[in-house]
């Protein structure tokens, strides 16, 4: 669970045009397609295409930069994207695809949420893996940089819209956009903690920030504000929630509401920087990093102690190693029978541990207080995670194919 | 042997027995007639009837308590005790003498008083609980301390007479990273930790010491250690934590008489008199989220704690005891041993110099309630001044251990030198 990512970011900037590069262009059958893009839609002309090399012509004809993407069934992982498309320009990108359900979107100036969601189909044969490691390793890590960027560009309004209603004193938005704007964050936490004094400072807890005697400042923060503790209500750590701790003035919300944005806006610039990369271990350390985070903070409830919304966090978590996952399952489905054998237990593991935190509710409809999940339940909750962890962790070993 | 020890017959000497009020703890109110005969005790520690053969015996008296540098034994059990609400002076002071005297028999092998589990009256409960008939000392040490709501309540109330006596360093301990403290498995005004090579042995005298402080004093938290995580001996193997590592290996040695002159004992002017010759007793209770780290790979195991699984040496190279190369660096200029490695917080050059003479245990509590071992490390400290600890403590804020540990319970007591034989433990904390 620990995350020691990014640790060497040399070296980088190599990698960033591999998908495109590695996919032959004009494979003979395959189809061309145009997508059309404006500052509020994304439309494709096909929502179906057969499997192998697909050529996308895309067109922006909106007012400012855009972006193609193309996500996966979890519309999450990204599979493919055409960053930086200007106004008025015409680019062709080319993507392979094997048969499944995906989905397209745009992301209007490469913020915010995808605009334009929409199911894509993709039928016919699966073509075989290639066997070519580098190019599955280059194309996992592209896709994963991609995803991180596009969470991080998701986060950041999303921050701004909350923060904007705590310091503004309007407490009841400020509440109702609290867990859903951590959501991003909580999908990516691996790669903000591997930069080193940002997670401190958007995340930490009160009891972390004063045992490590930092200011105490970020999402939880805000969160005591928002969830006033009542008299006589103790920390996590056993001392009384009013030690040290008064509710914030008008003038501390402002500073703690700029920077957590400000915060967030360096995180954002550092993954879009040109030098970001992460290594395969990284992702696959990331994916079992989210998982212990689960089974760690989130079952025990201390991580929102106030809000008690601990499940919309766990729930980012599992989909942040499910979609860690998913960009390296076909290194180790490539790699032998055992490889592929684990890949299907954590892929029942994810559905089932996603099945029982559906009977708390969506990311989209809200999920119950934690507080009200009892310990029978938790213990269930708990049992799962530790079944699906237990293949997940030795996932590593089987991407990079170590000897032992 | 070393010097410490001795046969059970030191303890002929001790002359008192058990308060009426220790009795009456012991046999019922209402219930008189036991004569104790002044307490002589026969050196039957040593002879043990099951023949288990000659076993180590450690005085309760002396010019320091044992259960410090004594060699650490592999067992525990520890209580911390609030007294009662209407408990005097005077009760306090006589249940320290009614522990004293038990815990002088206790160490030398023998039943609580000469009556014992089976020699008193048919007619009333023994005074001893009789689980220890038949074992030997067992290298048993009863070592007691003061908490600091002894002096002061947390109301402010000085009960006993003793709140401007009291060392201006015992206090609770700032908040540290990683902490979860539950308050009722933390503090007490008063502590016995008891340490023995059999459970049986260790089980039976806080059983029976908090058997004869009913009225006066009860157990607020306790807990069992069932393996010891430190070495204070030159003479002992390191042994394993529940992480599967060597605990320890850098730990102060009984043998480091001026390291142990220099960090553990309180000396002359550090603070009121009656602690001279004492110490500072920690103890923190660590759960360790085994699971998550049962998962963890292998090199990130060994990078956490900064030593290699098996030996126990340092990442920088060598054997156990080799010294850690900090400076030492990789291929790409990397540190070998990681900044936020265990062994390199917690290591002297990066305290201060502050040591700690540490005598941990494992503990495993049956499981949680989401179904995990509630295991962990029952960690224990003595050192001169409690800074020392803090010091250690707060250095450990970013230890990548961190991740897999959390401290539940958190308590700090004054040890009182050792009694002399015609005394009791603590009587100078009264004079």
């Amino acid at each position: 669970m620990r995350h020691r990512l990014l640790s060497g970011a040399a070296g980088a900037g190599a990698l960033a045009l591999v998908l495109t590069g590695c996919v032959p262009n004009n494979v003979a059958g395959a189809a061309a397609l145009t997508v059309e893009m404006t500052d509020d839609t994304c439309v494709v002309s096909e929502a179906t295409t057969t499997a192998g090399a697909v050529t996308f012509s895309i067109t922006n004809k909106g007012t400012d930069v855009n972006e193609f993407e193309i996500l996966a069934e979890d519309k999450l992982r990204i599979v493919g994207e055409k960053e930086n498309v200007t106004p008025g320009q015409t680019v062709s990108y080319v993507a392979h695809l094997g048969p499944g359900t995906y989905y397209t979107a745009c992301k209007f100036q490469l913020i915010g949420a995808p605009i334009g969601v929409a199911e894509f189909t993709v039928t016919g044969e699966a073509s075989a893996v290639s066997a070519d490691e580098q190019a599955l390793t280059d194309q996992a890590v592209t896709n994963y940089i991609s995803y991180i960027t596009s969470q991080v560009a998701e986060l950041v309004p999303q921050v701004q819209a909350f923060t904007d209603a705590y310091a503004s004193g309007d407490d009841e938005t400020a509440r109702s956009l609290f867990a859903s704007a951590r959501v991003s964050y909580e999908r990516i936490e691996p790669t903000a903690e591997a930069f080193g004094d940002l997670d401190p400072k958007i995340d930490y807890r009160e009891v972390d920030a004063v045992a490590e005697g930092l200011d105490w400042t970020g999402f939880h923060r805000i969160e005591k504000d928002l969830w006033p503790p009542t008299e006589g209500a103790l920390n996590s750590d056993g001392e009384s929630a009013f030690l040290d701790w008064a509710p914030s003035t008008a003038q501390e919300r402002t500073a703690y509401a700029d920077g957590l944005v400000a915060d967030v806006q360096e995180l954002a610039d550092l993954v879009s920087a040109k030098d970001f990369t992460v290594s395969l271990a990284d992702i696959s350390n990331g994916s079992i990093g989210l998982l212990d985070e689960v089974a760690v903070r989130k079952i025990s409830g201390e991580e929102d102690w106030w809000s008690h919304t601990d499940l919309y966090d766990f729930y980012a978590n599992v989909q942040g190693a499910e979609v860690a996952f998913g960009n390296v399952k076909n290194i180790a489905t490539s790699k032998d029978a055992e490889g592929t054998a684990l890949v299907k237990d954590i892929d029942s593991e994810f559905t089932a541990l996603e099945a029982l935190l559906a009977k708390y509710g969506s990311l989209e409809t809200g999920f119950v207080d934690y507080s009200t999940v009892t310990e029978a339940q938790r213990k269930e909750l708990s049992d799962q995670v530790n079944a699906l962890a237990e293949p997940l962790s030795k996932l590593t070993h089987t991407v990079l194919g170590l000897s032992e | 042997m070393t010097n410490e020890e001795s046969t059970a017959s030191e303890a002929d000497a001790q002359p008192t027995g058990l308060s009426r009020r220790g009795l009456l703890g012991l046999v019922g109110a209402g219930a008189a007639g036991i004569a104790l005969g002044g307490g002589t005790v026969a050196a039957i520690g040593l002879n043990a009837p099951n023949g288990v053969g000659v076993s180590t015996v450690y005085p309760f008296f002396g010019e320091h308590q044992a259960g410090i540098t004594t060699p650490a034994q592999d067992r525990l059990h520890f209580a911390a005790y609030d007294l009662v609400a209407g408990t005097t002076r005077d009760d306090l002071i006589e249940l320290l003498k009614d522990w004293s005297f038990a815990a002088a028999r206790l160490t030398a092998g023998q039943d609580v008083t000469e009556n014992g589990a089976v020699d008193g009256s048919p007619l009333a409960p023994p005074d001893d609980t009789g689980e220890a008939l038949g074992l030997p000392a067992s290298g048993l040490t009863i070592t007691f301390g003061f908490g600091p709501t002894l002096f002061t309540t947390d109301d402010g109330v000085d009960r006993f007479g003793i709140a401007e006596r009291r060392p201006d360093l015992l206090a609770k301990p700032p908040r540290f990273s990683g902490d979860a403290l539950r308050p009722e498995s933390g503090g007490g005004d008063l502590c016995i930790q008891a340490c023995a090579d059999d459970p049986q042995v260790a089980v039976h005298a806080i059983r029976n010491l908090s058997r004869i402080a009913f009225g006066r004093a009860s157990i607020r938290w306790s807990q069992l250690g069932f393996g010891r995580t430190s070495s204070t001996s030159t003479s002992q193997v390191t042994p394993r934590n529940l992480f599967g590592f060597k605990d320890g290996t850098a730990n102060i040695k009984s043998e480091e008489t001026s390291t142990v002159a220099e960090q553990v004992w309180v000396a002359s002017g550090d603070g009121p008199d009656w602690l001279t010759g004492g110490s500072y007793l920690v103890t923190r209770k660590i759960r360790m989220i085994i699971e998550a780290w049962d998962r963890t790979q292998l090199q990130e195991q060994e990078a956490v704690i900064g030593r290699s699984k098996g030996e126990g040496a340092p990442l920088s190279g060598g054997k156990e005891f080799t010294a850690p190369d900090f400076a030492a660096t990789g291929a790409a200029g990397q540190d070998i041993i990681g900044a936020d490695a265990h062994v390199r917080l917690a290591h002297p050059t990066a305290t201060g110099g502050s040591q700690l003479l540490r005598r941990g245990y494992n503990f495993v509590d049956g499981n949680d309630e989401l179904g995990r071992l509630d295991a962990g490390l029952f960690f224990i400290s003595f050192q001169r001044s409690p800074e020392q600890f803090i010091a250690v403590q707060r250095n450990l804020a970013r230890d990548a251990l961190n991740e897999y540990i959390k401290h539940v319970g958190s308590a700090i007591f004054a040890v009182p030198p050792g009694a002399a034989k015609t005394s009791y433990v603590g009587a100078g904390l009264f004079a």
